[in-house]
């Protein structure tokens, strides 16, 4: 009978086809994914090949100076360690709030969405427009530069990561462990931070870290808040910070400040792993 | 598991019958006596959806009554009314009447923390709380209560031992809870429950995540705590219900169609729908 015989081949030709396009698509994932993999390996090596030379504890100690004057990163170091942490320090505990406020009070109210809403926009937000802001309401009126204005930038950035993840963990807690806790007789906001804060705790962290490695190497916001400066300072002063020293030296004429730039981009990108390593490690304890 | 209709209602009686003996072993108590919590004409609602009606029931005090129905049925429902868990979600509300101790619980100026330490509730599944199982007992305890380190000790250890957990946790008291497998973890749970030392515990489900030989225990627990306290066991087994209820109460569709001391209602329900039920004809 010609039907099956024909009902095969037709088969074989659509099992031959599947087979191609399965080819097809492996083999254009693969690539897709090497050339992510180039590029990142590209700025890997470049950054350890010209920032490697660098390193030197007199670098990690002295402050920046003019060319020529054998200068370091230890005020530009400090500074970011100072305003990201700072900003962390302001930015995580609004962050939190309004993620527990989205996870376990809101839910399905209008407030509730709209905050969320906002939140997320804030997360993609261009970093510059945090700067020009805290630039007009703070910089600008209350004359000049301070490092606390860098911070409180970079706080606004931390807030909408610290809101997303704290909300993400908290919904992950099953609703039968609050009822669990409700029926004991503790009240909601007990509840919440003896028992859920603390299921969700590993998460919660990683967020907080996830954003530190965010602000630590942001530029954009800094350059109108804190703008940079020559040495230790305070943070009612300028502050130095790495990303925007990067910035200033990367485009300078100078070889021993280029050297600097590429020493501080390394610098950053070895801190950002570290902390990113952390974050993980803890996602993968849960 | 039936063959023919003829089988059936040879099956049934056997059944019965098998029911029967169980329910006269556990019965050594009488239904008299005080009644520790009372519904008068309750009804609950979801929404608009009305999940209770009319209830009518009593809980005589020390004793344990077994609530059974199909899935949908209300009981579960029911218990949730009884500590007030359904305050939780908006949408949710009850009106008539819940007595204890012939004070309105369902008042809404009443003290819901308050009540829900008079009356504990054990979930189906285990929910032990991320922290070490001292602690797991001593926050519940703590809520209500400021004890001293050694009055706290002693509390942790009387609540483990009256769960039948003692002898099995008293050397890692101190590691996470969540180590413990699923049988001890229920056990845990129910110790939480009593180291508040309630007067009512509310039971839903507690054996049907559990294997057989931690349902035993959780069976044989239920049986020694009816000395001290007032207990209501939702149950979808039937045998679970004859082995552990002095009184069984029978919901259908949000009703309560019959409700009677446990070896009437296993063997002679004076409701078909009853008799349909515990024969296993449905449900």
């Amino acid at each position: 009978m010609p039907a099956p015989a024909n009902a095969i081949s037709t088969a074989m030709s659509l099992g031959r086809r599947r087979k191609r396009i399965d080819f097809a698509a492996r083999l254009f994932a693969t690539l897709a994914t090497l050339i992510g993999l180039a590029f990142l390996a590209s700025i890997l090596i470049t950054l350890f090949y010209l920032g490697v030379p660098g390193l030197s504890l007199h670098m990690l100690l002295t402050v920046t100076g003019a060319p020529g004057t054998n200068g370091g990163l230890a005020n530009a170091i400090v500074g970011s360690v100072i305003q990201a942490g700072l900003g962390t320090l302001i930015g995580t505990p609004i962050g939190l709030m309004a993620g527990t406020y989205l996870a376990e009070y809101s839910s399905g109210t209008a407030l509730g969405n709209a905050v969320r809403f906002v939140s997320d926009i804030l997360l993609s937000a261009p970093s510059i427009l945090i700067g020009l802001f805290i630039y007009q309401v703070l910089v600008a009126p209350f004359g000049g530069f301070s490092g606390f204005a860098g911070a409180l930038a970079l706080a606004i950035l931390v807030i909408p990561v610290v809101v997303r993840t704290t909300e993400d963990m908290l919904r992950l807690i099953p609703i039968t462990l609050r009822e669990a806790s409700i029926a004991l007789g503790a009240p909601r906001w007990k509840t919440t931070v003896f028992i859920c804060y603390r299921a969700a705790l590993d998460g919660i962290l990683t967020g907080v870290l996830l954003a530190v490695a965010r602000v630590a190497g942001e530029t954009a916001p800094l350059l109108f808040t804190s703008l940079g400066n020559s040495d230790y300072s305070g943070l009612g002063s300028a502050m130095s910070s790495l990303p925007v020293t990067i910035y200033q030296y990367a485009a300078s004429a100078f070889d021993d400040w280029v050297q600097l730039a590429w020493t501080g981009a390394l610098l950053i990108t070895m801190g950002v792993l570290g902390i990113n390593v952390v974050a993980r490690s803890l996602i993968r304890r849960r | 598991m039936l063959s023919g209709n003829s089988t059936i209602m040879e099956q049934a009686s056997n059944q019965a019958t098998a029911i029967e003996s169980a329910a006269s072993l556990a019965r050594s108590a009488s239904l008299e006596g005080p009644i520790k919590l009372s519904m008068r004409n309750l009804n609950f609602y979801y929404g608009t959806n009305q999940a209770l009606k009319t209830i009518a029931l009593d809980l005589p005090e020390k004793r344990v009554t077994g609530m059974i129905g199909p899935s949908g049925c209300g009981k579960s429902t029911l218990l949730r009314v009884l500590n007030r868990m359904y305050d939780l979600y908006p949408g949710q509300r009850a009106d008539g009447e819940v007595l204890l101790d012939g004070e309105n619980i369902l008042a809404p100026s009443l003290d819901v923390n308050a009540l829900r330490s008079r009356i504990g509730m054990v979930f189906q599944k285990p929910t032990p709380f991320p922290m070490t199982i001292y602690e797991n007992i001593a926050f519940g305890v703590k809520l209500h209560e400021r004890l001293n380190r050694a009055d706290m000790d002693a509390r942790v250890e009387w609540s483990l031992s009256r769960a039948a957990l003692w002898g099995e946790v008293k050397d890692r008291l101190n590691t996470p809870a969540g180590g413990l497998s699923g049988g001890q973890q229920q056990r845990l749970c129910i110790a939480r429950t009593i180291a508040t030392r309630p007067e009512v515990i509310l039971l839903d489900e507690p054996t049907s995540a559990l294997d057989p030989i931690s349902t035993l225990k959780i069976e044989e627990l239920i049986d020694e705590l009816k000395r001290d306290f007032t207990i209501a066991i939702v149950t979808h087994n039937m045998q679970q219900a004859a082995r552990c209820a002095d009184q069984v109460a029978f919901f259908y569709l949000g009703e309560l169609i019959e409700v009677g001391p446990a070896g009437q209602i296993f063997t002679a329900p004076k409701q078909r729908r009853t008799q349909d039920y515990v024969t296993g004809r449905f449900g």
